[in-house]
């Protein structure tokens, strides 16, 4: 991973410049910041893992608790919002039984609420692992649910 | 799963070409024109490259519609300065609404590339950076596949072009956050001056356009200044516009269209009008950031002096119809939780003001604020508006302000009746916003 990251870093004229790039490799290995992984990040690009928590904390795909296996993120802003967010929020909340901001018990799949996807005409969007579906309806959760949990 | 609807009225420029099917490589790029413009910028000189954006008045589509060609002249030539010169192309695209940048990316990335390597020939820059926002995953795979397939066809000669991901984060839209957080650090704006022209990325002159900005730099060259200059809303608001189109329309999609047309022309007619039968409350225009409209101003035309005569803006060209099942009180306060949420925390207007923004609005909402609260809405916008490092803190203000002003009665429709009158019946009702590190608890 050290090397993964040092060689990103050469792309820029400063090697602080990498340090999205490199908290997002730290993170898919990971899967959420630890303190080790910020102790990789900072170890690469001669930081430390003081300042890689600064930068983390500030960007909000940034994990700074563990999350699960998945993760599904429904958009809640407006344009959504106007269409059906709150319902396939809530079709989630009870397929899953947690509540937006936790994760299921047995550690499978975290729910959250974000803003703005930027997919707007075609609401809902439900960002699953980070790849976005379009215009998911509260009639869709129970199958992206069931795929989630046998994936 | 729905695929994005995408049309146009002739012209399409930005998208011309890709609105049956993504253009996505090279060959079919090269089969409509594709990356003859970038050969023939290179046999002119700089400087006359920049003079052809400065005569096709192409304006900003980032948000705030300054001309391109003029920002580009800002930027010291090689000579004058010892440093490096860079163009930082701004895809962080997350503005409320806004999803053309998305589109334009996964269509016709090779037209952006084209579009930078032309402008880093006009500004003479040697790196090229695209900030592409984190969240948009798909729209990075087909872009850097483009880039590979560019640099493999030896179009980038001796420039450098890195794209870079972010991580979510609103403000790392604005210019000055995007470069501090290019620079590795935590995304907070710098105060202005010195500007990005003169002192930006590692404080060497630097560019920054947004990607519907520089996709459009092909088609100036293409087209020729003049003929570029008569379309649309000549002469401020020359050109295209890929418009955003959503909320409760029958047609959701992205649309290219010259400047000029009439917000009821693209709700109506190319949107196809109110879904399920409703009648129109709001439209936000330009995005969720400016003040909203109200159904009497819909034949108001999208360009720049049009809107701007009735305190309006262009924005990223969104426009979300908002029908009479929302109520305009849970609608300003969502936006507002957004701007809270998205504040970075530099100023104190914005920090603090957002929040009252959302407590005011949410006692609103349940009934528990009094006629004076309005008026105290009201006064914490103004003590906002102008007021703070960035716009951020302005356009949480503007648009709730434009609530409370244009839909007055029905703020108080919510104080008289002790809490929201549509009960559970608004679309917006009880519309969940996130709640992390970012925004504190209490608010
Ligand atoms: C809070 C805030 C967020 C912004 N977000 C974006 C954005 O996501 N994309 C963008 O192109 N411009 C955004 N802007 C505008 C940029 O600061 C800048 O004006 C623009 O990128 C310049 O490019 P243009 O001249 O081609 O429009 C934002 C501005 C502010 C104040
Ligand atoms: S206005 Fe808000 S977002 Fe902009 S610098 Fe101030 S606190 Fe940060």
């Amino acid at each position: 991973m050290i090397d993964e990251i040092r060689e990103i870093a050469k792309q820029y004229p400063e090697s602080k410049s990498a340090i999205l790039p490199a908290l997002r490799i730290a993170q898919e290995q990971y899967g959420w910041l630890s303190r080790e992984a910020f102790e990789q990040v900072a170890e690469a690009l001669d930081l430390t893992p003081a300042y890689c928590m600064s930068v983390a904390s500030f960007y909000d795909m940034f994990q700074l608790e563990p999350v699960g296996t998945h993760m599904v993120e429904v958009c809640t802003n407006v344009c959504c919002g106007l269409v059906n967010a709150q319902a396939v929020l809530e079709a989630f909340e009870r397929e899953l039984g947690v509540s937006p901001g936790s994760t299921t018990a047995d550690g499978n799949v975290t729910l959250r609420a974000v803003e703005c996807l930027g997919g707007c005409s075609t609401p809902t969007i439900v960002a699953v692992d980070r790849r976005y579906r379009q215009s998911v309806t509260p009639e869709d959760v129970p199958g992206i649910v069931a795929e989630l949990k046998h994936g | 799963m729905a695929e994005t609807t995408i049309g146009f009225e002739p012209p399409a420029l930005v998208l011309a070409g890709a609105i049956e099917h993504p253009l996505t490589d090279i060959t079919s790029y090269r089969a409509v024109g594709g990356y003859a413009q970038l050969e023939r910028a290179r046999a002119m000189s700089p400087h006359d490259v920049t003079d052809q954006l400065i005569q096709s008045n192409l304006r900003g589509r980032g948000g705030a519609f300054f001309p391109t060609g003029r920002k580009a002249s800002f930027i010291p030539t090689p000579d004058k300065v010892a440093k490096p010169i860079y163009l930082t192309v701004n895809a962080d695209e997350s503005e409320p609404g806004t999803f053309k940048d998305r589109e334009i990316m996964r269509r016709v990335p090779h037209r952006l590339i084209e579009g930078c390597l032309i402008a880093a020939h006009a500004i003479q820059s040697k790196h090229v950076f695209i900030y592409i926002r984190g969240e948009y995953s798909t729209e990075y795979d087909v872009l850097a596949a483009a880039l590979e397939e560019a640099r493999g066809a030896g179009l980038l000669g001796d420039v450098e072009l890195t794209i870079h991901r972010g991580a979510g984060a609103y403000i790392c839209g604005e210019e000055t956050a995007l470069l501090e957080s290019l620079e590795g650090k935590r995304g907070q704006p710098r105060s202005k001056p010195p500007f990005p022209a003169i002192q930006g990325l590692y404080a060497s002159p630097t560019l920054i356009n947004n990607v519907e900005t520089i996709t459009n730099v092909p088609k100036v060259l293409e087209l020729g200044p003049q003929e570029y200059a008569q379309i649309g809303a000549p002469p401020d608001s020359t050109g295209t516009r890929v418009f955003c189109l959503s909320g409760n329309v029958v047609r959701p999609g992205a649309y290219e269209t010259p400047h000029g047309i009439t917000v009821r022309h693209l709700i109506e007619d190319i949107g196809g009008g109110i879904a399920n039968g409703r009648t129109l409350k709001a439209v936000m225009v330009g995005g969720s950031s400016f003040p909203v409209m109200t159904p009497d101003e819909l034949d108001t035309k999208l360009d720049a002096d049009s809107l701007g005569e009735r305190g309006l803006f262009i924005g990223s060209g969104v426009i979300t119809a908002i029908d009479d099942q929302a109520c305009i009180v849970q609608f300003a306060l969502r936006v507002a939780q957004f701007y809270m949420h998205e504040s970075c925390g530099k100023c104190t207007p914005c920090r603090v003001g957002t929040r009252w923004l959302v407590q005011i609005l949410r006692a609103v909402e349940d009934g528990s604020a009094s006629e004076n609260d309005l008026e105290v809405l009201l006064d914490v916008c103004d003590r906002i508006i102008g007021k703070c490092l960035c716009v951020l803190g302005d356009s949480a203000a503007m648009p709730v302000a434009s609530c409370v002003t244009k839909f007055r009665d029905e703020f108080r429709a919510h104080l008289e009746h002790g809490g929201c009158p549509f009960g559970e019946d608004s679309s917006l009702a009880h519309l969940f916003a996130p709640v992390d590190q970012h925004a504190q608890v209490t608010a």
